[in-house]
């Protein structure tokens, strides 16, 4: 309420600084003529000169004769009218610039302040907005945990443990950049392990959205001579091997994984998936239909693989990429989706368009055949 | 709700603008004085909005109030306070603000000048003024902002590009910006010159102390920014014809023209329609300034806005203003009186050769600048037009323009004698030609650019002084009695003699860089790296950590000829919330030259590559900068009447002066 208080203030001040002088009774006669008053002047300072000695005589005289030329053509020149400040007109004129003074302004300020301004957040109490809703309240915990170690890591670039703590953080942010770079800082600063090394191989992944790169590929390897049986490693060591196009690599690490993981290990059902991409032979059937959620990592990566064609588009390449992760993963639906969607974006493309059908065929998504 | 208030005072300086637009154009044209009186009170009022408004947002970038987009995105609360205040115009938002503001500023400073400037002049003026103040106000608050807002508010902001953490940035922008918007004074003159169809001297006389002021200042703008991306960027480069830089040097060349030919309208009553139309150029090329920088329409550094939206409502607001104006010249102009004559030999004569030479240079830099971009929107073809180009263009109009500066200083008004005023210039030209012969044997197997150039800048030099020397002393006056005639001379002439003798020493710096030395190498601790006449040797590798950035220092120690003169110490910063790395160059002065170093990279096994120059006489290119706005602030305090005396000048006789 105080706000618009000032607001209204500040509004009628400024309407006023520009009413005054309208209703100011001027008694203003005939201006004296600018040119003629300036000739007068440059007369008087070539006086003065010449009193200081800075012009000669002659000189003096000569630009005194000059100056006066121009004098005596200004004079004789129309200006230096007398001003119509009085009479009806002027009244009339007068009236009809306060009522524009008037509504311009407070309506111009207001229209563009309703339009551009936050007026809403003024309704409030000024102590109100700084306390967000309880559902904000968590993000802020957050933001403000992730301030205080950035804060803590900008002085001790060195901990490590503070890098591994804010790499996942940093993850579940969508802040996949500043995770690699934790991550990497984590795995320098550490005695290397496994774990680490697997989490920052991921990282890499998808930043990449999921291309394994040469230095996530040395990561992972790096991770499996530490632990010959490090489950992430191998996971992404077999995906490296099929994007390489060695299915039968890839089938026998994965095989290796499954053997020698507990069956009850959050990651079998996604080994297994990948197996049935590969048209391995698989010891047990994975429940058919069920909603099937891999690790939360290859989850994340399909979802941010699917929000970037979504928003920047992409390439046949990609969408199909995406529709194939959305069949591994189960979610054959989102599969029919992403490639309906990848039809419609890109439709112009007919060679794109084939690409699209026939990844479509390959994974049975007959029922999104527009 | 102190950002709010600011906020809304933006929308009421909108307002007010429009009123201060309408109703003194309207008065002027009813010759109503009451009308005319809302011109002041009007530019005091928008002045008072926009500097509440920029308070505002400085108050919410020092309480680093983060519910401010703009405050979240460029600053952190880490930040050293005095980076917290210039990151207020050290983004594409709060820049624009300070833009507006000094705008308003000047409309106010005409607004309160109140018995100096004829009435209807004011009135048109500030009537021009609130028009352009509309177009950027609109500009801000439609796709510029600088108080969105953001909901909840972040907890720690995005920092301020790590670039523009310097002290250089915290004075570069606003020196630059008066000099444009300095310029848009003198422009709104002149289209209130062509509105109401009246143009004298009396116009020259108020103009001239703008133009001269905008032109200082732009000076030091442009000379701050040269300085600011020597050291900064770390390539040891002072001028790189970039396009950014050009934008600036462009309304600078138009400038010096206008500062030159307003003196001749004011002295002489001559060169009307032409400064008229320079005045009207030299605040077109600011804005196309502003929209090149702007825009984004160029990569670089200063584009921090890559946004077609903006860019096209700055294309909008360029062409409503040229547009317009020339049109209104156009029409107008004809109808303008025609000045006095001269004869071609003369200081007019030389003035008119002058604005010829700077108008022609300022149309190289505009196609050399220009053209790249036309090509490419075009036909989509990327060309890049740099330095070659610009040797081969800019600097042969400019030699002979600076050949002739002592010259045109020497001669009399109206009608000169030619070669009376070589004579009088004949020590001078020996001199110089001494000068350079000497240089050049010494030299010998050297560049020859640089004992040519130096004479030139020496010939500058001393071609100034002489001016004030003959004005004040002949042979066999008595020193003293000279010295009070000097100093009794008009401050103007003082400025003059002092802004050239400032080129001349630019000319001296720019050509002692052709003896610049360079050299490159990687070092082990306690190793050595030999670039001319100078060694340094790297003692040791020191990482710190700073509250927004951490960095790896390397310690210089710097001989010369095996003597130890100094440490310098350069740096490789990463700043961490942006993960940006910057280099700081380590500087060590030795008389006007420097010796200069920058570190590459830290290599695995403990070398750095070091980067070393050694650039004799470099500081006199800054020095000469400020030399030459010492003399346009010197100039710009005499507020005498400019008395063109035109018979030829003869020396005068020895008498007492009193000091003015």
């Amino acid at each position: 309420m105080v706000i618009w208080i000032i607001l209204l203030a500040m509004t009628a001040a400024a309407v006023m600084a520009v009413l005054w002088p309208l209703s100011r009774q001027r008694n203003v006669g005939r201006q004296m003529d600018p040119d003629t008053l300036f000739y007068r002047e440059q007369i008087a300072e070539i006086e003065r000169d010449l009193g200081r000695g800075v012009l000669l005589a002659s000189e003096a005289e000569a630009a005194k004769a000059e100056a006066g030329r121009r004098l005596l053509r200004a004079m004789g020149l129309p200006g230096g009218e007398a001003f119509a400040a009085v009479g009806e007109p002027a009244l009339r004129r007068r009236r009809a610039a306060s009522t524009l003074v008037l509504s311009i302004i407070p309506l111009l300020a207001l229209a563009t302040y309703e339009i551009y301004g936050s007026p809403q957040l003024l309704s409030q109490p000024p102590g109100a907005r700084m306390q967000p809703p309880q559902q904000q309240a968590g993000n802020l915990d957050l933001l403000g945990a992730v301030a205080e170690i950035e804060a803590h890591l900008a002085k001790n670039p060195q901990d490590g443990r503070g890098w591994e703590v804010i790499a996942p953080v940093y993850l579940r942010m969508g802040r996949i950049d500043d995770a690699v770079k934790a991550y990497e800082a984590a795995v320098r600063y550490q005695s290397p392990d496994a774990v680490r090394l697997s989490n920052y191989g991921e990282a890499l992944v998808l930043a990449k959205d999921g291309l394994i790169s040469a230095e996530a590929q040395g990561a992972f390897e790096q991770a499996i001579k530490l632990d010959p049986s490090a489950p992430k490693a191998k996971f992404y060591l077999a995906r490296a091997a099929v994007q390489d196009g060695q299915g039968e690599k890839a089938r026998t690490i994965l095989q290796s994984l499954l053997a020698s993981s507990p069956a009850d290990a959050p990651w079998v059902d996604a080994v297994r998936q990948e197996l049935a991409a590969l048209g391995a032979p698989q010891p047990e059937a994975a429940p058919a239909g069920a909603p099937q959620v891999g690790p939360e990592a290859i989850a994340g990566m399909v979802a941010g693989l699917a929000s970037r064609l979504e928003t920047q588009g992409g390439s046949a390449e990609e969408w199909t990429r995406l529709m194939r992760s959305y069949a591994v993963l189960g979610q054959r639906d989102k599969a029919a989706d992403a490639a309906r969607r990848a039809r419609e974006a890109l439709a112009q493309d007919t060679e794109a368009l084939k690409t699209i059908d026939t990844m479509a065929q390959e994974l049975k998504l007959t029922d999104a055949q527009p | 709700m102190v950002v709010e208030a600011g906020h809304f005072a933006l929308a009421l300086a909108l307002g007010l603008s429009l009123i201060q637009f309408v109703v003194p154009l309207w008065g002027a044209r009813a010759n109503d004085p009451v009308l005319m009186t809302v011109a002041p009170a009007g530019a005091l009022a928008v002045f008072a909005c926009i500097a509440f408004a920029f308070l505002a947002l400085t108050f919410a970038y020092l309480n680093s109030d983060f519910s401010v987009l703009n405050v979240y995105q460029n600053s952190h609360s880490a930040k050293p306070l005095i980076y917290k205040i210039s990151g207020v115009w050290g983004n594409h938002e709060g820049s624009m603000l300070l833009w507006v503001l000094i705008l308003a500023l000047f409309g106010a400073v005409v607004a309160a000048s109140r018995n100096s400037i004829p009435m209807r002049l004011q009135a048109n003026t500030l009537a021009v003024q609130a028009a352009v103040t509309i177009a950027f106000l609109l500009f801000i608050l439609t796709t510029s902002n600088p108080f969105t807002r953001v909901i909840p508010a972040p907890v720690e902001g995005q920092d301020l590009n790590p670039l523009l953490q310097d002290l250089g940035l915290a004075i570069h922008p606003p020196l630059l910006y008066i000099g444009y918007v300095g310029f848009s004074i003198s422009f709104a003159f002149a289209c209130a010159a062509l509105i109401d169809g009246r143009i004298d001297a009396v116009w020259a006389r108020i103009v001239r102390p703008w133009t001269l002021g905008a032109w200082a200042f732009l000076t030091l703008g442009i000379a701050m920014g040269s300085y600011w991306a020597y050291y900064e960027l770390g390539w040891g480069g002072w001028w790189f014809w970039d396009p950014v830089e050009n934008a600036s040097l462009m309304p600078w060349l138009a400038g010096t023209a206008l500062v030159h030919s307003t003196v001749v309208m004011e002295k002489r009553d001559a060169l009307k329609v032409w400064t008229i139309l320079l005045a009207i150029l030299t605040f077109s090329l600011s804005l196309l300034g502003t929209f090149l920088v702007r825009s984004g329409v160029l990569t670089s550094v200063h584009s921090f806005a890559v946004d077609p939206e903006r860019g096209t409502f700055i294309l909008g607001i360029l062409i409503l203003f040229i547009g317009g104006s020339l049109a209104l010249f156009a029409w107008r102009a004809p109808m303008l009186k025609q000045g006095g004559l001269f004869a071609p030999v003369s200081r007019e004569g030389a003035l008119v050769v002058n604005n010829l030479f700077l108008a022609t240079a300022c149309a190289t830099v505009f196609i050399g600048t220009l053209y790249p971009l036309a090509l490419e929107v075009l036909a989509g073809e990327k060309i890049s037009v740099g330095a070659p180009f610009f040797n081969f263009t800019f600097l042969p109009l400019i030699v002979p323009l600076l050949l002739l500066i002592p010259l045109g200083q020497t001669l009399a008004w109206k009608r000169g004698n030619f070669l009376g005023t070589a004579q009088r210039l004949f020590a001078v030209f020996g001199i110089s030609l001494l000068a350079t012969m000497v240089l050049f044997a010494f030299t010998y197997g050297g560049p020859v650019a640089a004992p040519l150039g130096i004479g030139l800048g020496v010939y500058l030099v001393l071609g100034s002084l002489n001016e004030i020397v003959t004005r004040s002393w002949s042979m066999g006056t008595p020193l003293p009695v000279a010295w009070r005639k000097a100093r009794g001379l008009p401050r103007s002439a003082w400025g003059t003699s002092i802004a050239h003798a400032g080129v001349g020493l630019t000319v001296i710096g720019i050509a002692a860089t052709a003896w610049g030395v360079e050299a490159l190498g990687t070092l082990k601790i306690g190793e050595r790296l030999k670039g001319g006449d100078y060694e340094v040797r790297l003692e040791r590798i020191i990482p710190r950590v700073e509250a927004n950035y951490r960095e790896d220092a390397a310690v210089l120690t710097v001989f010369s000829s095996g003597r130890e003169i100094g440490t310098l110490e350069t740096m490789k910063r990463l700043y961490v919330t942006r993960g940006m790395p910057t280099t700081e160059a380590g500087i060590l002065t030795t008389g006007l030259g420097q010796v200069y170093a920058s570190l590459g990279e830290v290599q695995a096994d403990g070398s750095v590559g070091i980067r070393l120059y050694h650039k004799p006489l470099v500081l006199l290119i800054w020095i000469g900068a400020l030399v030459m706005a010492a003399g346009g602030a010197l100039s710009l305090t005499d507020r005498r009447l400019r008395i063109g005396a035109p018979a030829r000048a003869k020396v005068a006789p020895p008498s007492a002066v009193p000091a003015e």
